[in-house]
């Protein structure tokens, strides 16, 4: 779900600005996903990501989160442009540390447009990159990373210990009651993660676990949705989690979506009625004046999940760039009152209603 | 009585009597000061306003790369951006945009356009990003979008969400005003679109005009700049902040300077005018002076006292010129703008900042130059002893002490000497030094030659043909030349420096006419709504003009500008087809060009103006590279021509090697020629018709020459009108002399009465001497002025604008001019005597006490 929807917040009102609008491909349920094909950029399709989010132990055994996301956005400029500098496509990458010495994020971003090799989302398999900030796949399925972002440099490699997990119906993620409000998704959780981080001049190796989501889609959020609220998690014993709901601007929910793979291999899905979230703890944020619900239970079929965040403050303010404002954080969770794991946490639409 | 109160009353005293001397010396002090203060002034504006403009287009970039040609391939810019050592590298194009709409009032109505790369340039110039809509951000990426500063929104007269219409070359774009910039510097007109909007819309696919560099903390930027430069070769510029300005005080020297000469001979003309003013003065007042010395007035406080005569003169000279100059200053600046039409600073709008210390500067300067011109008769007239200062016709005595034989050869002498010195940084300060020393020279050789000439005059004429009076006057011109010569300073100057200028604009103007003919072939001239445009017309278009009926030949041209120094403007680089064997068809050569058979092959001809021999110190024969192409081409220059339109250099080569070289194949201009019987109506209706023919400037070859003479005859109007405040004052210098004179020579007309002659016959007698005096004056200015115009013309011209000229005397205007000086002269010594004649005969000769 995401940061993306504020950026297509920005293009829908863009509709009849370009001379010669692009089309957009269509997300449509049944399609097989191919890899690694799927794995690269899919510049037909209006928007799409790649999103890293995971837990980090430093040597003294210090616990950090971090986020590490690529946005694949495709403009309405026109096709027909002959220049190497027409905004066909947006690249956008987004990079966050959350450490609690610290108190409240490190965060950096970038945008610019594709183009002269210095900014790229390649098709064939990932490979995205926006000037020194890349993320690249093998063809053994690891992937490197690199950002240098202002406050600290993260030096990664991700390496899967899993099968890919295909989200919805094989990769068919409906995100609205109307079957186009869809995209197409998959992650990769249990990421194992080694590199190195630098901060104020000193190195250090780091070790810990990630969860890769991609997704892509053509489709706008559905018109009264205020925010959504997801989570996924690579828990301890080996299984997954993903949960979201879409709220509406009616305080109601709009579609909720859950899933769980167990070791094995098992998933189980979780209807929009067998999945709700439970404010318990809210924050709130003296920069935006927001009240973000850090702490949550969230009930799925009959598990309940308690959450709760590595630090309270994990809200990213980019009003004077991208205008997006949000909160996006390390939690824990537990699974019936029992430890269960670790994971990232995303709650938006807490400032002002999305449609911007 | 206190020494205060007799300052002042001997002040008032002298100010009452000679009213008008002081108001005309006053009145010239104020024009110096008021012409050079106002040329510091909007000089200052300009260049700051245009430095600071200039700065802001790159903001906090670290350093600027262009190209030695306007456009480059924009792969540079990949190459820049993962440079070890460059944290951000942003690329811009610049489009010098035309807007149609303002073309019909307007000439050459352009502004900037900056097509950037909105996420690179936010490190670096984030005030020039635009600002759009509430709810609109993607405009600042739509390819129809410009993005306007408030000076070009007035200028346009629109606001956001208002369509403009804007013109490159052959083609026209609309564009929506989609906003405004974030922080545009104050009156600077500029737009801002996307990068690859303005690529496509504007024709210049691939191409970049610069692109800005950040470079990574820790980096030594001088290292960084000299590696780099190393690295790209001499096609690409690498530029700082200060560079530009450097640039910015180049363009506008020449033309500055030669105004600031033009203030000094203003200052200089009041200074000899508070001199000759005050001789007369003291010569007049001699027993005065002599009085009070004997009642007890020191040497010193005569001094002081004449000193403070001048002094105070100067003080409010300089006052009322300081005041008039800032006034002028903010009209030329409202009404011409900050170049006085010049055109070196487009798209700014400079305002007024008064600098106290050039006030106090040029405030010293008009008082210092006043004081200078009293210093000598008033410490003469000091230093006079009083007993026989007070007798009758002393006032020779101090004549004497004004004769300066040495001063008057060293000057004339080491005037020519100059003339053969070389300029001085590009300037010509040795030849304004040898006009100064001429006129000083011919100033202080005056009372000989005008004694000369007037002991020949009555040597030669027979007094019983011509008459008493004209015995009487001639007798007297050569016997007390002194005096004569002081009244005849003024004359000298103005009519000498009216010469002067009269015959180098007339030689300027001649050779220009001569010139345009030479360089204007061609039946009918066409060319975009601006000039120099970068796009201009493609090839297609070039064809569609080319088949027009009627049009029988057709010379495509293509102007672009060149940077071959980056200390300097830059070049224009004309390519059109040449006729190698007979260059001198299109090209007004100056000297023996080399021939066609000297070329070696391989190697490419090129025909440089003259200014680029002075600049650039290219020579007939030389080979050259140039770094606009590969440096293994070799060019060879094969003469030199003439240029009056572009003072920073131009350059022509064969439009088949240009287009070689470059791969450009757009046109700027167009030269017709018609077949014979075909109208230029017909052509051009014809050429209107074509699918871009709203867009095209068509002109018949007349009318672009009387075009050009009109302007030029604008920019000389100024000229003009200086010389005739020149000449006035230079007049009143007579009359104020003159006056002055007959009234030290009341006893001698008493005594001219008493043995016989009536007041007519003194009227005469007294118009004839001024008659005499003005034709000498006249003659005197005449040779002067010619000598100084030989200087203008070949010497100072050359020199500060690059290019020479022919010398043409305009006969008939200097003999009208010359025919009006001398009815003036006599007139003003008529005038002046009647009240010097007037008087009672009886009481004339008594005072002679």
């Amino acid at each position: 779900m995401r940061y993306f929807w504020i950026l297509l917040g920005w293009l829908i009102l863009q509709g009849s600005l370009f001379s010669a609008p692009p089309q957009f491909a269509p997300v449509l349920p049944g399609k097989i996903l191919d890899f690694p094909q799927d794995a690269g950029a899919h510049p037909d399709y209006r928007i799409e990501w790649w999103y890293v989010t995971g837990w980090l132990e430093t040597p003294a055994g210090k616990p950090l989160g971090f986020q590490i996301t690529f946005f694949r956005v495709a403009t309405q400029a026109d096709q027909d442009n002959p220049s190497h500098f027409a905004p066909k496509q947006l690249i956008v990458a987004h990079a966050a540390l959350s450490d609690p010495a610290i108190g409240k994020l490190q965060h950096d971003q970038k945008v610019v447009r594709e183009g002269f090799d210095l900014a790229y989302a390649r098709t064939g398999d990932t490979d995205v990159r926006l000037d020194d900030w890349f993320l690249v796949r093998e063809a053994d399925g690891r992937y490197h990373t690199q950002i240098e972002a202002e406050d600290f440099t993260l030096a990664f490699s991700l390496t899967p210990s899993q099968p890919l997990m295909l989200q919805g119906e094989n990769g068919f993620s409906r995100k609205g009651p109307r079957m186009e409000q869809a995209s197409y998704y998959y992650s990769e959780p249990h990421l194992q993660v080694n590199g190195t981080i630098s901060r104020q001049g000193k190195t250090m190796p780091v070790t810990g676990s990630a969860w890769l989501d991609r997704e892509w889609s053509s489709e706008y959020l559905d018109p009264d949705a205020a925010g959504w609220d997801w989570i996924s998690s690579s828990l301890d014993d080996g299984s997954a989690l993903m949960a979201f709901q879409i709220r509406g601007k009616d305080g109601g929910t709009i579609w909720a979506h859950a899933v769980l793979r167990d070791a094995s291999g098992q998933i189980r899905t979780f209807a929009p009625d067998q999945v709700s979230f439970h404010p318990e703890r809210t924050w709130h944020s003296t920069r935006t004046q927001a009240d973000y619900p850090v702490a949550t239970r969230i009930r799925t079929g009959e598990t309940e999940w308690q959450i709760t965040p590595l630090m309270d403050d994990q809200e990213l303010d980019s009003r004077r760039s991208s205008g997006a404002v949000y909160w996006e954080g390390a939690v824990t969770l537990t699974r019936d009152g029992k430890p269960a794991g670790r994971g990232y946490m995303e709650l938006t639409g807490y400032v002002k209603p999305l449609s911007m | 009585m206190t020494p205060p109160l007799l300052t002042r009353w001997l002040l008032l005293g002298e100010w009452r009597s000679h009213r008008l001397q002081s108001v005309v010396a006053v009145l010239a002090i104020t024009l110096g000061v008021a012409l050079g203060f106002t040329i510091h002034l909007i000089n200052t504006a300009a260049v700051s306003e245009f430095s600071a403009a200039t700065r802001s287009l790159s903001g906090k970039s670290d350093l600027t790369v262009r190209a030695t040609r306007y456009t480059f391939d924009e792969l540079l810019y990949p190459r820049l951006a993962r440079y070890a050592g460059v944290a951000q590298a942003s690329p811009i194009l610049e489009i010098t945009a035309g807007v149609p709409a303002k073309a019909k009032t307007m000439h050459n109505p352009v502004f900037k356009i900056l097509g950037m790369d909105g996420f690179r340039a936010i490190t670096m110039t984030p005030d020039l990003l635009g600002v759009p809509a509430e709810g609109k951000p993607m405009d600042t990426l739509a390819d129809d979008a410009i993005f306007l500063s408030p000076a070009a929104m007035e200028w346009l007269s629109v606001k956001q969400g208002d369509t403009i219409e804007v013109s490159t070359g052959a083609k026209r774009v609309q564009l929506r005003v989609a906003g405004g910039l974030a922080r545009a510097h104050p009156g600077q007109r500029i737009g801002v679109m996307d990068i690859g909007a303005a690529q496509w819309r504007f024709d210049q696919p691939g191409q970049l005009s610069r692109i800005e560099l950040k470079l990574q903390p820790g980096i030594d930027p001088a290292a960084f700049r000299a590696a780099l430069g190393e690295a790209l070769g001499p096609s690409y510029l690498l530029t700082e902040s200060e560079d530009d300005d450097a640039r910015i005080h180049t363009m506008s020297r020449a033309y500055r300077i030669n105004l600031n000469i033009l203030a000094l001979v203003a200052l200089f003309t009041g200074a000899f005018l508070i001199f000759s003013g005050q001789v007369l003065s003291t010569i007049r007042r001699r027993s005065q002076l002599a009085l009070l010395r004997v009642l007890g007035m020191s040497r010193r406080q005569i001094l002081r006292q004449l000193l403070l005569e001048s002094a105070l003169l100067g003080v409010l000279g300089s006052l009322l010129g300081l005041g008039l100059g800032y006034l002028l200053a903010a009209a030329a600046l409202h009404f011409l703008g900050a170049d006085l039409g010049a055109g070196f600073f487009p798209g700014v709008a400079p305002r007024l900042h008064l600098d106290p210390l050039a006030a106090v500067l040029y405030f010293l300067l008009g008082t210092g130059i006043t004081i200078l011109g009293g210093l000598v008769p008033a410490w003469e007239a000091a230093r006079t002893h009083p007993a026989p200062a007070l007798k009758s016709g002393s006032e020779y005595t101090m004549l004497t002490a004004l004769r300066v034989p040495r001063l008057a050869a060293v000057c004339l002498l080491m005037g020519l000497v100059f003339t053969a010195l070389p300029p001085v940084n590009d300037l010509p300060i040795f030849g304004y030094l040898a006009i100064v020393l001429l006129l000083i020279g011919s100033i202080a050789a005056l009372p000989y030659l005008c004694g000369l000439f007037f002991a020949m005059l009555s040597r030669l004429s027979n007094p019983d043909q011509t008459g008493a009076l004209v015995t009487l006057a001639t007798t007297r011109l050569s016997n007390a030349s002194g005096l004569a010569a002081i009244a005849l300073g003024g004359v000298l100057v103005s009519f000498s420096l009216m010469v002067a200028m009269a015959i180098m604009v007339a030689s300027f103007r001649i050779s220009l006419d001569d010139w345009l003919g030479q360089v204007l072939p061609a039946d009918v001239y066409l060319h975009s709504t601006i000039h120099q445009d970068i796009r201009g017309f493609t090839l297609e278009e070039q064809q569609a003009m080319a088949s027009r009926n009627g049009v029988a030949r057709v010379d495509f041209i293509r102007s672009v500008p060149v940077t071959l120094d980056l200390a300097k403007p830059a070049i224009t680089l004309l390519a059109r087809p040449v006729a190698l064997d007979n260059p001198g068809l299109i090209l007004p050569l100056t000297g023996a060009a080399l021939p066609s058979g000297d070329i070696p092959p391989g190697t490419i001809p090129i025909w440089i103006s003259e200014a680029m021999v002075d600049l650039y110190g290219f020579r007939t024969g030389d080979r050259i590279t140039l770094p606009f192409a590969d440096s293994t081409q070799i060019f060879i220059v094969v003469g030199i021509w003439r240029d009056y339109g572009r003072i920073f250099g131009a350059m022509q080569m064969q439009l088949s090697d240009y287009r070689r070289l470059t791969g450009d194949d757009h046109a700027s201009d167009a030269a017709l020629w018609l077949h014979p019987g075909t109208a230029f109506d017909t052509v051009a209706t014809a050429l209107k018709a074509l699918p871009f023919g709203e867009t095209l400037e068509i002109m018949e070859t007349g009318r672009v020459r009387a075009a050009a003479l009109r302007q030029f005859d604008r920019s000389f109007a100024v000229t003009y009108l200086l010389e005739l405040v020149a000449i006035g004052v230079g007049l009143m210098g007579v009359a104020a002399s003159f006056s002055a004179q007959t009234l030290t020579r009341i006893r001698e007309f008493g005594m001219l009465r008493h043995i016989g002659l009536s007041k007519r016959q003194i009227y005469r007698m007294l118009t004839l001497e001024g008659s005499l005096l003005g034709g000498f004056g006249i003659l005197a200015g005449f040779l002067l002025g010619t000598g100084i115009s030989l200087i203008l013309v070949f010497i100072v011209n050359p020199q500060s604008f690059h290019w020479t000229m022919q010398l043409h005397l305009p006969w008939t205007w200097l003999g009208v001019m010359a025919l009006a000086v001398l009815a003036a002269a006599a007139l003003t010594a008529f005038l002046a005597s009647r009240r010097a004649v007037s008087g009672d005969v009886i009481r004339a000769v008594r005072e002679d006490w």
